[in-house]
């Protein structure tokens, strides 16, 4: 057992999935991340790079995942929001990489750095054109491990970028935590080719929707693009084949949605009031719930961990007995509220507890309505 | 025995024609690269071709090695991450004006202060000729474009100069005109270590000549080499004759240590850490 | 000033602790010594903080909780055990005096306030004698534990040790200080 910051667990976490390319510019609240990987890094001989932004920050790691690398960035609300443009290349090209985005208030510049979970629309369609993309959110310091750790392994397993979506105070925070030995959480590599380098085309994909993805600098010679782009990897604007690309990025996720979507119960299952929490207003939710059920009101917390694909079933299951549905968040739209909803239907009685002050949700903010 | 194919054997087949207009001066420059990948035996495996988004950007769809289509000015960012990983790639970057020094600017002047080691190859046709012609960074002060109908407010970067105080190895310009010389100079850019550039002062008879009335593609390609003087003699000239001249050849020879080899150094210095 | 009894007897499990000042004062490492002393007794721990514009001299807060369960909420609640380094850090705290909390504070910079739960100490001037100004607040977190049992002294300087393997016996000496004040305190409230 070790004391642990959440950003250098996040740092830990990628190191042990395999990470050994960090590309970065340093913003708060995620800079611990990129100060751990500045000193691990070069000791084991990988590479940290500080780049001239955050736009060239995803492209180096972009570039340095198609040389093989297992690559990442960490960030916040700025610098994710230059990110966009070449997030959406990872998306397009199929390049597996993960991106922290350590959320703080906005818009623009606004508190800086006070915590914020008003990133969670932007995540899962920051960029232009139809969107594939997973996202995971951590409530504590040891699911920024095992979460960055998760993220990788998604990464790698679909060939898709994956964004790490913690918050300023679960980024901040120390906590006991005991790093796992070498070999006690599996790590998963991305498929490589196995037709010979005549044959290889970087885009064909297996039964699982996903295509081996080979490294330049080995025997099969392949071209990626931002353009649309047929099995080879070539510019081709034929309307099937751009249907069959765009159908595929989705379905190789939605196929292997009950893997990727991790939810976690506490006492969900017979809840007449279920509190839907991410992040860290998770904790304040179950201090809530708890003190709610020690006054005779059967209140349960559903986490999200996985935020994008967004947990339709396991919310509907979760929400199948209760008379009330709490989403407490740390943005004024309700950017999970509103997914909730779409998930349950209009008639149903959903409420949002909204802080978006800079302030984090405590446990009477989310009592009072459980109570109400 | 090997036979000199003249660089065709890095031509993708099935790909010709390509989409360059008539007169462009794109398809002489990429005939000089892939001669000089063939003089410098270049293997397909080991060469990665990164483009950024315009006319000149689309030379890695023709184009046998590994190749990478990426963002409009970010070809350089994209290819610093392959560099740095796989330091044993040749990695060649083929950008536009705009590309290189319009959007993609800051990533041009990061990318020669760090020293990486990759090859960018500029087109430089004074204009954005992929989206019609509109102005650019390299659009000298007083011409007309699309978008500068009543000329040009703004003064034009030497992206010679430029890549030379950020700190590239090697800097050279050169023109469709003179192709013996633009082949040398593409062969020495990818044999230094460190960030090489080569400019290349190209017309786009399509719309720049067109906004500029400089005929032919012909005459608009006499009309780019009346621009440039080798710069043995351009040194030679008076400072406000320079004014009138953009020096070719090879403007810059250094050998700094590339960014590969410093970070080696990084290493080994955390490792006794 | 014996350590904190729980209602049935035994050893209390959960403390929630406040440290407050100003940037500088070294308030969050010493919530992260707090921290590995409680993880080397096999206890759950959660250190936070709100930095003001720390590095220009504002109120500057940690925070941790000691627990034998699992911290749900992290943030404190309702503190047990404050430290109260300026006069800006005692203004927002000493309310918590009347609900229980023990409240040390710095003599140094502030008169004494009557109430069994203030606890006030020369902290700065020790320091000072010892020609270590810095050493201020590990004289407190000295204090602290002696009076407080949150820890075990033990464990505290081994989690010192640990993390200033240089600097280790300087600053046990200053814990040391600490610890004697409680002492000398308790024999001078037992004379
Ligand atoms: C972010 C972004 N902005 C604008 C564009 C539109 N665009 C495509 S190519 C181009 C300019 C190309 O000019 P240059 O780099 O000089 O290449 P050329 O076509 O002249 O060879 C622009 C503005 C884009 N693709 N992406
Ligand atoms: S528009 Fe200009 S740059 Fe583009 S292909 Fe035509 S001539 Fe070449
Ligand atoms: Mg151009």
């Amino acid at each position: 057992m070790r004391l642990v910051q959440g950003n250098e667990a996040i740092a830990r976490g990628a190191l042990y999935a395999g990470a050994r390319f960090y590309a970065g510019y340093p913003i708060t609240p995620s800079s611990e991340v990129a100060e751990e990987c500045s000193v691990v890094l070069p000791r084991m001989g990988g590479m940290y790079i500080q780049m001239e932004d955050e736009i060239a920050s995803i492209a180096a790691v972009v570039g340095a995942s198609l040389a093989g690398a297992k690559a990442f960035t960490a960030t916040s609300g700025p610098g994710f929001s230059l990110m966009q443009e070449n997030l959406g290349f990872a998306v397009m090209a199929e390049v597996p990489c993960v991106v922290v985005d350590v959320q703080r208030s906005g818009p623009s510049t606004g508190l800086a750095t006070k915590p914020s979970q008003a990133d969670v629309m932007q995540v899962r369609w920051g960029r232009h054109g139809d969107q594939a993309i997973i996202a995971l959110c951590p409530a504590s310091v040891r699911e920024c491990f095992e979460l960055t750790v998760q993220a990788f392994n998604f990464s790698e397993t679909y060939r898709t970028p994956v964004v790490l979506v913690a918050d300023e105070v679960v980024a901040h925070m120390r906590e006991s935590l005991r790093v796992p030995e070498e070999g006690e959480l599996a790590i998963i590599d991305r498929k490589k080719p196995s037709v010979p380098p005549s044959e290889y085309k970087p885009f064909e994909a297996d039964e699982d929707g996903v295509a081996p993805l080979a490294a330049y600098g080995s025997p099969r010679v392949f071209h990626v693009s931002s353009s649309m782009h047929g099995p080879e990897g070539f510019s081709n604007n034929d309307p099937a084949n751009a249907a069959r690309k765009i159908d595929r990025i989705h379905r190789k996720l939605d196929m292997h949605r009950d893997e990727i979507v991790m939810t976690r119960s506490f006492d969900a299952d017979d809840a007449d009031v279920l509190v839907v929490a991410y992040g860290i207003t998770v904790r304040a939710s179950r201090a809530a719930a708890r003190e709610a059920r020690s006054k005779g009101v059967n209140a349960g917390v559903l986490q999200l961990q996985t935020l994008w694909p967004f947990a339709d079933n396991e919310i509907r299951r979760a929400a199948a007995g209760a008379r009330r549905v709490i989403v407490p968040e740390m943005n004024y739209a309700g950017q999970v509220a509103g997914e909730v909803q779409r998930v349950l239907g209009p008639e149903r009685d959903i409420r949002g507890v909204n802080s978006y002050n800079g302030q984090i949700l405590w446990p009477r903010d989310i009592l009072e309505t459980i109570m109400a | 025995m090997t036979v000199f194919t003249q660089g065709l054997r890095y031509l993708k087949e099935g790909v010709t024609p390509h989409m360059w207009c008539p007169g462009c001066g794109n398809g002489i420059v990429l005939s000089a690269l892939l001669r000089a990948f063939e003089e410098l035996a270049y293997s397909n495996e080991e060469t990665v071709v990164v483009t950024g988004i315009g006319c000149w950007g689309k030379a890695d769809d023709y184009v046998v090695t590994n190749g990478f289509h990426g963002t409009h000015g970010r070809a350089l960012a994209f290819a610093t991450g392959m560099k740095a990983f796989n330091p044993r790639l040749n990695v060649v970057v083929l950008m536009g004006d705009g590309d290189a020094v319009t959007i993609g600017g800051n990533h041009f002047i990061h990318a020669a202060r760090r020293n990486i080691d990759v090859t960018a190859i500029v087109v430089n046709n004074f204009n954005f000729g992929m989206t019609g012609g509109q102005v650019s960074a390299t659009t000298p002060l007083g011409m007309a474009t699309s978008t500068t109908p009543y000329t040009n407010p703004e003064r034009d970067f030497d992206i010679c100069a430029l890549a030379d105080v950020a700190g590239a190895n090697y800097v050279a310009r050169a023109t469709p005109w003179h192709g013996f010389e633009l082949e040398a100079n593409i062969r020495e850019a990818l044999r230094k270590k460190g960030f090489s550039v080569v400019e290349v002062m190209s017309p786009c008879p399509t719309h720049y000549g067109k906004y500029n009335r400089m005929g032919t593609p012909v005459e608009m390609l006499r009309k780019i080499r009346e621009m440039v003087l080798p710069h043995e003699e351009y040194a030679r000239l008076g400072p406000a004759q320079k004014k009138s001249y953009f020096p070719t050849g090879k403007l810059v020879d250094r050998d700094e240590p590339d960014f590969n080899t410093r970070y080696d150094e990084v290493r080994s210095r955390a490792m006794k850490d | 000033m014996e350590p904190s009894e729980q209602k049935g007897g035994g050893p209390k499990e959960r403390f929630e602790v406040v440290l407050a000042g100003s940037g500088g004062q070294g308030l969050i490492v010493s919530a992260m010594l707090l921290c590995e002393s409680a993880i080397r007794e096999g206890r759950n721990v959660v250190q936070t903080q709100s930095y003001g514009i720390a590095a220009r001299g504002g109120l500057s807060i940690a925070e941790l909780i000691i627990d034998t369960e699992e911290i749900i909420f992290q943030q404190v609640q309702k503190p047990d055990i404050i430290l109260a380094l300026t006069g800006q850090a005692m203004e927002r705290f000493a309310a918590f005096a009347e609900k229980g909390a023990r409240v040390f504070f710095d003599t140094t910079g502030m008169t004494d306030r009557p109430g069994l739960n203030f606890l006030g100490f020369p902290f700065t001037k020790l320091a000072g004698d010892l020609n270590r100004t810095n050493a201020a607040t590990l004289i407190a977190l000295g204090a602290m534990v002696a009076c407080t049992g949150m820890v075990r002294m033990d464990s505290l300087i081994s989690a010192v040790r640990e993390t200033f393997p240089e600097a280790a016996p300087a600053n046990i000496e200053a814990l040391g200080l600490g610890e004697g004040l409680v002492a000398s305190r308790l024999r001078e409230g037992a004379g």
